[in-house]
């Protein structure tokens, strides 16, 4: 297995620790004038999304992980697993498990592309597209017109994601939001 | 490719300047001479922390002035200081660059007391006065230090500079197998270091005069460096000579320059007071 030395640490960097596969998110040149170097690294463990921080000595090496990182479109759930395939035409298929797709899973549209990561060939975290478009599937009669600041009214969407949505919003709308905070943005134009 | 242009702004550059001014007119007014020796030489360090940059022809580029500057003192010179580059292998980060700025100066007669004053009235000109507190190796390290490897140590001393309050703290009385250069004195190196917003600026020293011990320490950090599979640097056997002959009763200090413009302006990084740090230049 490749491993990489501390003059190797750099953001981005996948490597193991403990066992789990961890991002390096930021390397730290630590050195008395007169006495020996340390790295002091902060990692992103990339299965439970927990920060790390960890001092190494200068030479040390740390084992490197077997993390792809891949844009692959969502096909499908059987309820048990979550089914992507890779978008390279080889049109091989990989199965995420419900703690792979974790706080994902209400933003999962088919045939939208998300980021996935492999470790060792299995999907260990799956990440939305900052925005997607979803269908509202259940909300309660829009008021025309009314455009009243702030006044909001729950709406289901196609996923069973529940958002606030303004009051002006129909059953059938099109709706784009932001994944990052699961807040309604705007109404797409059919 | 690389940016063709400085890393720094005007403004960098300016305070730079005003700084290098105020150092040269601090040491005038104090007689010291400027002086300036070899960033390349013939020999480097043999201290096991510190790695020479070699050139192609087998010289080394100095990691600091002392060895030279001791040859000056030995031959005569008064108090001297020299601002001008030195050079690392290896260190580059957020607080390290492998070439930097360095104030290094020699005071004939003074011993690291009188010399701590002085460096204190430095920082007070470049950075503006402030309190300066003390603080005893052993008191910061919290475990052993005769038992603990030195590895640990030297871990825990860099996590307590990193923590220390308040703004500005001597360390002193450290353990004698760190003494450098410095002299031994009731058992703890006559050796002082100086930290600013937990940032290690100074690195001083009552300069050992015995060159036989001096000779030991220099054998000594080769075994080290053999056991570590560093390479073994050869023994300047010119600076040896030189204390043979006679070094004066001397304290010297080395002061990072970069460090203190960082501190000055209150940026977070080396790279933002360099025009051209490593990845640039």
């Amino acid at each position: 297995m490749a491993t990489y030395a501390t003059n190797e640490f750099r953001a981005g960097l996948k490597v193991l620790l403990e066992g789990d596969p961890c991002t390096i998110l930021e390397n730290e040149f630590v050195k008395p004038g007169k006495g020996r170097a340390f790295n002091r690294v902060r990692f992103r463990n990339l299965k439970t999304g927990r920060v790390w921080e960890r001092t190494f000595k200068s030479g040390e090496t740390i084992e490197a992980a077997d993390v792809l990182e891949l844009s692959m479109e969502y096909l499908y759930t059987d309820g048990e697993f979550w089914h992507f395939m890779k978008t390279d035409g080889s049109y091989e298929q990989v199965a995420a498990s419900a703690a792979a797709v974790g706080e994902t899973r209400p933003w999962l549209k088919e045939q939208e592309l998300y980021g996935i990561t492999l470790w060792a060939g299995d999907p260990i975290s799956v990440t939305p597209p900052n925005f997607v478009e979803l269908e509202v599937t259940e909300t309660d009669p829009g008021l025309k017109g009314d455009t009243a600041a702030g006044a909001t009214k729950p709406a289901t969407l196609s996923t069973g994601a529940t958002i606030r949505v303004p009051l002006f919003v129909n059953q059938g709308d099109v709706l784009r939001i932001d994944t990052r905070t699961g807040m309604y943005v705007g109404r797409v134009q059919g | 490719m690389r940016d063709w242009r400085p890393s720094c702004g005007p403004d960098v550059l300016a305070a730079r300047a005003d700084m290098l001014a105020t150092i040269r007119s601090f040491f005038a007014a104090r007689d010291v001479m400027e002086v300036q020796t070899a960033a390349l030489a013939a020999h480097g360090v043999t201290d096991t922390a510190i790695e020479s940059i070699r050139t192609t022809d087998g010289g080394y580029l100095q990691t600091s002035p002392e060895y030279q500057m001791k040859r000056l003192l030995a031959a005569g010179a008064p108090s001297i200081y020299q601002i001008g580059p030195v050079f690392r292998a290896g260190e580059a980060g957020r607080w390290h660059n492998p070439e930097f700025t360095m104030i290094e100066w020699y005071r004939v007669g003074l011993d690291a007391e009188a010399l701590m004053r002085e460096v204190a009235e430095l920082v007070d000109a470049l950075l503006g006065p402030s309190d300066y507190d003390r603080r005893a190796y052993a008191d910061l390290v919290g475990v052993p230090v005769e038992s603990a490897p030195e590895d640990e140590l030297d871990l825990r001393i860099s996590e307590a500079i990193a923590q220390l309050s308040p703004a500005r703290v001597f360390i002193t009385e450290y353990p004698a197998p760190q003494a450098a250069l410095a002299r031994v004195e009731g058992g703890v190196a006559a050796r002082f270091e100086l930290v600013v917003d937990g940032l290690e600026v100074a690195n001083g020293y009552h300069e050992l005069r015995d060159a036989g011990e001096l000779r030991r320490r220099m054998v000594r950090d080769n075994a080290l460096r053999r056991a570590e599979g560093l390479g073994e640097i050869p023994l300047d056997e010119a600076f040896l000579e030189a204390h043979t002959h006679g070094l004066p009763d001397c304290a010297g200090v080395a002061v990072g320059f970069d460090r203190l413009v960082a501190l000055k302006l209150g940026v977070d990084s080396l790279a933002e007071v360099l025009p051209f740090p490593a990845e640039r230049a």
